[in-house]
């Protein structure tokens, strides 16, 4: 028996694709350190479009796009940009994307496209995505920005869809486009005898705060999460 | 009596916050207190008299199709309207940065109860907003000047009001799950319904 050693190869432990660590990458933005409810952020957009359901959703796929590709460009180069004029390079990398996001939506989907108007651009000044870029892009490595990216976007998507459920429900009696009250026979040729009267304040600026606000209050009960 | 009447739109009947939404993180975040509030509303309204009227510029002399005609006539057929939100973004970054630096300059005092809230107005979606539906509108050069004063009067309001309330809040009973964000939310959307009260008003 020789005593000889064989000599193995240095082995690094690889993370596994999708280990714990990661995982919650993924989920944590989704309810216990959500983008909007927890952080407050990005809360322009969440109540702009939410009249209703189909313009959520395609708001929420951009910023969903945004928002990982954005974390995965700045974590790439983050060792090539200087400290002092990050904050431009981020604006640039941001704004270049929502611009491509604006010209497919003008190309392929142009009545989205004039329904979003200026909101498809105020996805640069979102501050989720500038506050991941900041807070995590900046110093994380390509693969674990892209599960962050996508963590905190499916956080904000859940929010915004949320909300436009609930104003388009009460506000047209409907979702997306399928008038529900009716379906069900709450109208005048139903059982209900009389038509379901749409409530006007859900369609205005103002429901969206009440409709958000009592998420809020909903989901910071179950968390137990309390603001000093 | 036209610009006047726009104003006065942009100020009530279109409040930035209260019927678009915008500028919401920060006026969210800075209105703890009326002091604080005050500073960064100024802020606001001096950025936003700024950057509409200097987009309003790039817009008609560089970005519009036909715009860059006045340097050559060969250059009649661009349209670079697809670069307008990196132009606006990066003249209004770069312009919260000439007016911090002017500030520091000319007026420490000033420049030291701003602090940190200065460079913050360059991710206001209030401005972006602004320069946004001034380049929708078609609005000429005084109607962007305006506007853009007048909105940033608006946000002003909005956010001095706000941290009063939010002042006095101190004192009242919120239910847990309700304090902070969410007592907040509610009261902006209260707010809101007296601001709706202007609707249809035209002078």
């Amino acid at each position: 028996m020789s005593t000889e050693t064989v000599e193995k190869p240095i082995k690094k432990e690889s993370e596994a694709l999708l280990s714990k660590r990661r995982k919650s990458l993924v989920s944590d933005p989704l309810n216990d350190d959500n983008p909007i409810t927890i952080q407050v952020l990005g809360i322009c957009s969440a109540l702009a479009v939410t009249t209703q359901m189909k313009p959520t959703m395609v708001m929420s796929i951009a910023v969903i796009f945004v928002i990982v590709f954005s974390n995965l460009s700045i974590s790439a180069m983050r060792k090539l940009i200087p400290g002092r004029v990050r904050i431009i390079v981020q604006l640039a990398v941001i704004a270049t994307l929502v611009t491509l996001v604006n010209e497919v939506l003008k190309a392929y989907a142009f009545d989205m496209y004039k329904e979003l108007s200026v909101f498809v651009g105020l996805i640069i000044t979102n501050c989720i995505i500038m506050g991941r870029l900041e807070a995590f892009a900046s110093g994380n490595k390509p693969y674990d920005s892209i599960l962050d990216g996508l963590g905190s976007g499916l956080g904000y998507a859940w929010v915004i869809l949320a909300v436009a459920f609930f104003r388009e429900l009460f506000g047209s009696g409907a979702i997306f486009g399928y008038k529900v009250f009716e379906a069900i026979g709450f109208s005048s040729e139903g059982w209900v005898g009389f038509d379901y009267q749409a409530n006007g304040i859900m369609v205005t600026p103002v429901g969206a705060f009440f409709v958000l606000g009592l998420i809020i209050w909903v989901q910071r009960n179950k968390t137990g999460y309390v603001e000093n | 009596m036209d610009l006047v009447n726009l104003g006065i739109k942009a100020i009530f009947i279109e409040n930035m916050v209260f019927a678009y939404f915008l500028g919401m993180c920060s006026f969210l975040a800075v209105s703890k207190k009326v002091s604080t509030a005050f500073g960064l509303g100024l802020a606001v309204i001096f950025v936003l008299t700024i950057t509409v009227p200097v987009n309003w510029l790039l817009q008609e002399y560089v970005l519009n199709e036909g715009a860059l005609a006045w340097i050559n006539p060969s250059l009649a057929e661009v349209d670079l309207s697809f670069l307008s939100f990196i132009m606006f973004i990066a003249v209004i970054a770069s312009m919260v940065q000439l007016v911090e630096m002017v500030i520091e300059k000319f007026s420490p005092a000033l420049y030291g109860s701003l602090g940190i809230f200065l460079p913050l107005i360059a991710v206001n979606c209030a401005i972006l907003g602004s320069s946004l539906f001034m380049a929708q509108r078609e609005y000429n050069l005084a109607e962007s000047a305006v506007y853009g004063f007048a909105s940033g009067i608006g946000w002003f309001l909005a956010i001095i009001a706000l941290a009063a309330i939010r002042e006095r809040l101190k004192y009242s009973n919120v239910p847990d799950g309700l304090k902070g964000l969410g007592i907040t939310m509610l009261i902006t959307g209260l707010m809101g319904i007296a601001f709706m009260s202007f609707m249809g008003i035209s002078i």
